[in-house]
Order: structure tokens, then sequence, then C-alpha cells
């Protein structure tokens, strides 16, 4: 069964993301919230692995009001999509457990 | 589903608390069931009945006890955390001899066995800290 | 039926409360016969290191604490491999032997196999 990870830090000051990002498998997902969003931006820290893991599979999110609240619409990478709050509800039905880095 | 959530972050110094009552509001709107929000940590801080934000910022524990009420969920406190914080109940508050109580209506404190009993009543248990 | 429950542990010891939380989560958890297993991860690790004062700081000692965790049943005790190497500690210079290393990708197994996850 797989995972849904949230990170809320941003991956500027904090290793959570870096941390979530190397335990991550195919099936799992990442949803990037309150300042998480900063990791979804294209000068992130985390941009290589990101990349790799989507392309594996992995599905990566930004939660869109935390994007919209912060300015980063134009600034976020083309491959992290953008979700709601009934989109993070049903990312967290769709995998066996949440994991909160914070 | 039946959720639960964790929130271990206070009001106002974090986003937390705003980001579960968003996500909870929207797993009730989905149809889900959410069987107990449990408040550890700095969370406790949400069930203060003390808490006074200006009228043009969001009164945390108004809205949590609001939430409770349309969907009958169970809000606890950690005692153990709220106490050292100081979050009481009258019960607490004449145990301790302490001159006030502050733990808002519809809050219960209770033991942390409520967030394990939490995880095994629900299907999904989300923890909002930080 | 018992569900199987991980408790990660992320933070380091007394410079916030929530290693200490977690420990209490833990171990109340314990009393409800679940099939439990703990992880220390990132920061987390220095919670195991041997030779902690608390007292000098006020605190009760991680190091006291931890090593009764076999006692209250909790057996599985895993540390992340990575973390313990960013941070130049091997695991013989941990406070005890029980606890099993395990690299990124069994980490990645071990929270596969959970029903919940309780994140510190």
């Amino acid at each position: 069964m797989s995972t849904l990870h949230t990170v809320n830090k941003s991956p500027f000051t904090h290793g959570t993301l870096a941390s979530c990002l190397s335990i991550c498998t195919d099936s799992d997902g990442v949803l990037l919230l309150e300042d998480g969003v900063f990791g979804a931006m294209t000068t992130t820290p985390c941009a290589t692995r990101l990349t790799e893991l989507i392309e594996q599979g992995v599905r990566v999110y930004a939660l869109i009001d935390d994007v919209k609240a912060r300015g980063l619409e134009k600034m976020l990478m083309s491959n992290i999509e953008l979700t709601d709050y009934v989109g993070f509800v049903q990312l967290s039905t769709q995998h066996r457990c949440v994991q909160s880095w914070y | 589903m039946i959720f639960s959530l964790a929130v271990y972050s206070p009001p106002y110094s974090s986003q937390a608390s705003e980001s579960a009552y968003r996500f909870a509001e929207a797993l009730l709107a989905e149809g889900h069931s959410l069987y107990r929000i449990f408040f550890y940590q700095d969370g406790v801080h949400n069930s203060s009945q003390l808490l006074t934000p200006p009228q043009d910022e969001t009164d945390f524990t108004s809205r949590w006890r609001e939430l409770s009420e349309r969907h009958h969920i169970d809000l606890v406190v950690c005692i153990a955390a709220a106490l050292k914080r100081g979050i009481l109940d009258e019960e607490e508050a004449n145990r301790y001899e302490k001159p006030a109580h502050n733990l808002h209506e519809g809050f219960a404190l209770s033991g942390l066995g409520q967030l394990v009993d939490a995880a095994l009543m629900s299907d999904r248990l989300v923890t909002f800290g930080g | 039926m018992r569900k199987k429950i991980l408790f990660i542990s992320r933070h380091a010891p007394y410079g916030s409360s929530i290693a200490k939380e977690a420990l209490d989560a833990v171990l109340t958890a314990a009393a409800y016969d679940q099939d439990l297993s703990l992880l220390f991860m990132d920061d987390g690790i220095f919670q195991l290191l041997p030779n902690q004062q608390a007292n000098a700081i006020g605190q009760k000692s991680f190091a006291s604490m931890l090593p009764a965790l076999p006692l209250y049943d909790v057996e599985n005790i895993f540390v992340h491999l990575e973390s313990l190497q960013a941070r130049g500690i091997s695991k013989n210079e941990l406070l005890f032997d029980s606890v099993q290393t395990l690299d990124s990708t069994a980490v990645s197994a071990l929270l596969a196999q959970q029903d919940h996850l309780l994140s510190f």
C-alpha cells in the first residue's frame, strides 16, 4: 500500500522536503501545503529529485490556496499539479496512510 | 470513510490549525465522517475560550465548536499537554485550586489514549503540525 | 483487530517538546495491545545518543527514558540509516543495541505496511 506525504515547510530553510523525498516511493503521493508550496517553485533545491520521482510515477501536488496566497502561480514547476482541499481529502483516501512532514 | 485529525500547532502562530479546519470541512462536504479531532502539544491552545482575536481575524475556538456541533464531532484536548499550558476545565481548576478555568464549551480534556483510540476507530488519521 | 501503527519521531530532544510528547504517545499506545513500531529519523536520532545530561537544562533525559521502551512491549524500534550517516553517528554509538537500522528503501517498505502513521 502507498503513503501520502504532506510537507508544510519551505525547502529553502528546512530539510523536511528532502527527507520526505528520500523515502518516497513509486506509488506514493506528495502534497505540498502551507510554506511547503515553496518547494514547488522552479528554483526549489529539490528540483532534480522531484523530477526524478515524478518520472517514476509519483504524483506531486501543491495546494492551490497556499500557492495563490503566496503569489507563486507563475513560478511553479510545470510537472507539479495543483489541487484544493477536496483533492487533498481524495488523495488521503487513495493512499493507505498519511505521513505529515513538519 | 471515517477520519480523525490530530492538531499539534497553536492557532495564529502557525497555519496548521487553519489547514486542519479546511481539511475537516472538505472531508465532511465529501460525505466522509469525522470521528474525532485530537489536540495535542501546542495544539491545545485551540480550545481556550479566552482567545480574543481582533474582529477581522479568525476565531478558531468558536469555529471548531460550531463545526463540532453541526457534525457531532468529538473535540478532545490532551489533558497532560493542556494542564501544563494553562488550559483547564472547571474540574481541573478545582482539583489544582486555580482561580479560573478556560476550556471552551464543547471541548473535552482527556488522556492521550484518545489519540490512539482515534487511530483504532478511524480509517484515516491525518496530522497537522508545525 | 490489531492495527499496525508506526510512530515516526523526527525531532531532536529538548529544543522543542515534540520528541517528548511523541514518546509519551508511544508509551500510551503500548497499553492498547496493537502492533506498534517506532522509527527515529532526521534529528530524531539525537534522542538516542548516550551521555545525555538533561538535568543541566532542567529536563528529563531521553537516555533514561528510551531504554524502557522494550519493557512496554515496544520492540520494533528502527533507526533511519541515512539520518545516522548524515550526522556522522554509527549504530554502535547509540543508547541501546536492540534498534534496527533501515535504509531509505526499507523505510519506504515499512511505511507501506502500516494502517496508521503517527507523525511527530
